[in-house]
């Protein structure tokens, strides 16, 4: 793993969002987390997100849109993991269908709510059990790891992810 | 009314309709019948398969999507008849063959008996739903469904058949799947 938590000024939701379509992901879709409300809002903005009730289906509709010849990714918060293991197991990667998972780092370093605790611990080890290659950059990092990301995907054809911890997007 | 007869009246009127198939016997029934490169059959991720059509049909509002789904899938992922209706992909039709079991699992009753999902699916707010139970019912509805504006949702009632698979294994490799349906749909050489 690369990267930490921002210790500096988070990157503004604009600049991450060009970093990925410049990247050539150009469907997004997924459910909401506070860390990456402005994002979100942001896709909202160029009209292009499309908000899914769990996050399951979000892969299931990204794997659709694969196949239909676009570049995924879902964004999610990682208690939202847990809901897509089978998904990213028995579909995404047997099918070889590339997505770049966006997932929050809710319980990163122990501190948050109880509900995020567990999973905040251990998210990084279960990516590495569902060998998902992943990455955490800092707020200065996000740019080039979104290029990272689009690379590794395609390389691949399989999903990768993107930690987004705390303070790092605006 | 078994699935295989259902699925050979619906067969002529595919087309070129990409078909996406949900796990269990649904897929290997269908692929029984009729396989072609716009066919895509889940072997896993049991209740997706509505949510991978809606996601060809936003990418492709050109092209005729058409799910084939079971009574246990849906309920498995309810959610997604809602996300579909508030959608409202014009191109999607989306098909439940409804035994009232988890046939390829030895054939455990699921609660479709009390649930009438075609009700469920108009509630969410389908643009069109319907039940058939008998083979003219479903001839009859079938051209309609999949050249109207959806999405339209058709419940058939299917007989659960007999202990055992109804088709063969689908001899495609699930990652030869994605590339022949992408080749198909021009997005990869």
């Amino acid at each position: 793993m690369e990267g930490a938590a921002a210790v500096s000024t988070p990157c503004p939701a604009g600049r991450f969002v060009d970093a990925l379509e410049g990247a050539g992901f150009d469907f997004f879709t997924g459910v909401p987390c506070s860390l990456v409300g402005g994002v979100i809002a942001e896709l909202e903005r160029r009209g292009t997100y499309f908000g899914e009730t769990r996050e399951d289906a979000a892969l299931g509709v990204a794997a659709g849109a694969y196949l239909a010849g676009r570049f995924p990714v879902v964004v999610m918060q990682n208690s939202g993991l847990g809901v897509s293991l089978n998904a990213l197991g028995s579909l995404h990667a047997i099918y070889e269908l590339p997505v770049l998972l966006m997932i929050t780092w809710r319980g990163y370093q122990g501190q948050d709510a109880p509900e995020h605790l567990v999973m905040g611990d251990v998210l990084p080890r279960l990516l590495d059990l569902f060998a998902i290659p992943y990455r955490a950059p800092s707020a200065g990092e996000v740019a080039e790891a979104a290029s990272w990301a689009a690379a590794t995907a395609r390389e691949t054809r399989k999903p990768v992810a993107l930690l987004v911890c705390p303070g790092v997007l605006a | 009314m078994t699935v295989a007869e259902a699925l050979a009246l619906i067969a002529p009127h595919l087309g070129d309709a990409v078909c996406i198939h949900s796990n269990g016997y649904m897929s290997r029934a269908a692929y029984g019948v009729r396989d072609t490169e716009r066919c895509f059959y889940m072997i896993g991720s049991m209740g997706l398969a509505s949510s991978i059509g809606l996601g060809v049909a936003l990418a492709r509002p050109e092209l005729r999507v058409v799910v084939f789904d079971g009574d246990g899938n849906v309920l498995m992922n309810m959610n997604t008849l809602a996300r579909i209706a508030a959608a409202a992909p014009r191109n999607l039709t989306h098909l439940c063959f409804d035994n009232g079991a988890h046939a390829s699992t030895g054939a455990q009753a699921t609660i479709s008996d009390r649930v009438a999902l075609d009700e469920v699916a108009r509630a969410a707010g389908y643009r069109w739903t319907g039940r058939v139970d008998r083979a003219e019912a479903l001839a009859a509805a079938i051209p309609r469904v999949l050249s109207e504006h959806g999405p339209s949702f058709l419940l058939t009632k299917i007989e659960l058949g007999p202990p055992g698979p109804p088709g063969p294994r689908i001899a495609h490799t699930p990652d030869a799947m994605t590339r022949r349906l992408r080749r198909a749909l021009g997005a990869e050489r």
